[in-house]
């Protein structure tokens, strides 16, 4: 190696001070990590992209079609959609009747917190009285609230039941409308998807009606 | 340091080339034959080794699992089956990881209790401490990504509840839900990725972790049961008075804890794998459903303290934010301890107190997690949530000048 010391101190000034400007050096410094931040978030983009519903998942979460002709007063029928489990619920008249009279031990009786659409905002929480569409997912934390149709005590369920769904997972209650009792950990009701009735007897679920131009 | 050449062996040869080119001796010299610890250490000082005992057991089972899993929703619970089944000896690696997994937290909770105990958190090493908890947090990541890879039920629905979790956070919730999951529901990409963290991502962090817990540690030296800094007296050599050689004494004794360890870790692998469901729950023998909730959710134990905290609060945002505070209040323990007095030893009846209260809280809470959210059970668990949290929020109060014994200015040998 070559003596670089003498190279070195040549480009120092004669009597050994350094004269750095500050100002310009600091300036120089934000300027850089700034670049390099800017740099760094635009690298990052694809790999959080990434994380998002691939193309091949948003195409399976298309629109389920059901034929509710064949589900009996009183029986439920479970369709997944979106990897998510709906209840299909044809309610009988009198399940429709003991929706009534429990608002007071209701968290959101009117659906006010709740999502829905609108046009599920009101006291059946949906189009036709006869038929509940609900996400079977239970909104404290996602487990499946297991149908609980039958009035009358239940020890886990209090004394007048007035039937309605119970999440086995953290003791949730849930009425014949998907809305949630004081008491339980769920805050909200059991969500309701978009659907729509092209005729009277199927159901679309994932489309609503101003998409499909049915009632 | 490493430029002093004290103590060291005049080396000729191949290993003076080598000691040219890689520090080996003064690091040997550094680290453990002139690396000074309290004398007075007890059986709790097993658990730090053991920590790095049971990672060694995880990562070696590991990369075994790895060669015959194959991650996919169609694949991963047939070929944990297939590893079960007809791998030569599957059975065993599979064991061996999956009760490495508890004895993991078993060590480590052990470890982190006897830091409460002795006030090893407190000045100087807070950062020490801030370490420790970052490699907790990043635990509690890799066990709850590894449960989910055997796509059993309980696997699913566990992954369901811990990922709602982030639902639960204002305004960003729902959408990052959806970008934690990569779909619409825990599917096929939120296994693939879980995958991807748990074998590479998370076990790298972790060794960084348990890297520069160890740095921190060297820094001050290990605190001991009586909480006095040995590097405050020295003798005329200028060695701690009370210190001794971590090798050979405390690497020989190590030797010890680490064979007890291996009996009882044996003991489990080959004759109670499953522990009673606490080790291996029974509905992960399952495939994954996601039509079909499993009759009662439940963690594996490590979580259920957390657990049954989340589930005793009648609101979701108000009971996740509390299981996170259950879990943050740690860090912030080298600040809420108000006492100059670190061993329990020395502090008053009144903090041995708390510290029970807490111990049992967290023993019992671990306990009601493990069972139905009904009855009792809820209002137990809310007790014991308020009695927790307690510990934490009062402690300023109750360390704050606190009447406390005249700590030695040596160690002492005296047990407890």
């Amino acid at each position: 190696m070559s003596d670089h010391s003498g190279t070195h101190s040549a480009a120092l000034p004669a009597d050994g001070s350094l004269e750095v400007d500050q100002d310009r050096r600091g300036f120089l410094t934000l300027a850089t990590v700034a670049t390099g931040a800017v740099g760094v978030a635009f690298a990052a983009t694809p790999f959080l992209a990434s994380w998002s519903p691939s193309e091949r998942a948003r195409a399976a979460g298309a629109p389920v079609e059901v034929d509710v002709s064949k589900i009996e007063p009183g029986q439920m029928l479970t369709v997944t959609w979106r990897k998510r489990a709906v209840y299909v619920v044809h309610r009988t008249p009198s399940m429709v009747d003991r929706l009534a009279g429990h608002d007071g031990e209701l968290k959101d009786p009117e659906s006010q917190k709740s999502e829905q659409p609108e046009f599920a905002r009101n006291a059946e929480r949906s189009v036709r009285n006869d038929f509940l569409i609900v996400e079977g997912t239970c909104t404290h934390l996602g487990c499946l609230p297991k149908p609980r149709f039958d009035s009358g005590a239940a020890p886990e369920l209090g004394a007048d039941w007035p039937g309605g769904f119970f999440c086995p997972c953290h003791g949730s209650r849930f009425d014949l409308a998907g809305r949630v009792f004081n008491g339980s950990p769920a805050s909200q009701n059991l969500r309701i998807p978009v659907y729509s009735f092209p005729n009277e007897k199927t159901l679309i679920i994932g489309v609503d009606a101003a998409t499909t131009g049915a009632a | 340091m490493a430029a002093s050449n004290d103590g060291l062996p005049v080396r000729t040869g191949f290993l003076g080339w080598l000691n040219e080119r890689l520090p080996v001796d003064s690091f040997m010299r550094d680290q453990l034959t002139g690396y000074y610890a309290p004398k007075n250490f007890n059986f709790w000082y097993f658990f730090g080794v053991l920590s790095i005992v049971a990672l060694v057991i995880q990562l070696f089972s590991g990369i075994f699992l790895t060669m015959f899993y194959k991650v996919g929703e169609e694949s991963s619970f047939d070929s944990v089956e297939y590893i079960m089944r007809e791998v030569k000896y599957g059975w065993l690696i599979r064991y061996v990881h999956s009760t490495g997994a508890s004895a993991f937290f078993i060590v480590v909770y052990l470890h982190m209790f006897r830091a409460f105990l002795y006030g090893s958190y407190k000045a100087p090493r807070e950062l020490l401490w801030l370490f420790g908890m970052l490699i907790y947090l990043a635990l509690m990541a890799e066990a709850f990504m590894g449960y989910v890879l055997p796509w059993g039920n309980m696997s699913f629905w566990g992954a369901q509840v811990i990922v709602n979790l982030f639902g639960t956070i204002p305004v960003i919730g729902p959408g990052l839900v959806e970008w934690i999951r990569g779909d619409y529901g825990i599917a096929d990409a939120t296994l693939n990725r879980f995958f991807s963290l748990h074998v590479v991502a998370v076990p790298l962090v972790l060794l960084l972790l348990v890297a520069l817990h160890l740095v921190a540690l060297r820094q001050n030296g290990s605190n001991n049961p009586d909480g006095v800094e040995i590097k405050a007296r020295k003798g005329a050599d200028g060695k701690p008075l009370d210190g001794i050689p971590f090798h050979p004494y405390y690497t020989v004794k190590d030797l010890v804890g680490v064979g007890l360890f291996l009996m009882l870790f044996t003991v489990v692998v080959f004759f109670v794998p499953t522990l009673g469901g606490l080790f291996l729950e029974a509905p992960n023998f399952e495939p994954a459903n996601a039509l079909s909730t499993p009759e009662h959710i439940a963690p594996v134990w490590y979580f259920t303290p957390f657990y049954a905290i989340l589930r005793a609060v009648p609101d979701q945002q108000m009971g996740a934010l509390l299981m996170a505070a259950s879990v943050a209040f740690f860090v912030f323990l080298p600040w809420l301890d108000r006492s100059p007095v670190k061993s329990w030893r020395y502090r008053p009846l009144r903090w041995r107190i708390w510290l029970a209260i807490f111990t049992i809280s967290f023993l019992v809470l671990g306990y009601l997690g493990l069972k139905p959210a009904e009855g009792t059970y809820v209002l137990l668990a809310r007790i014991f949530t308020a009695l927790y949290f307690a510990f934490f929020i009062l402690m300023p109060f109750y360390t704050r000048g606190e009447p406390t014994d005249r700590v030695p200015d040596r160690v002492t040998f005296h047990h407890d």
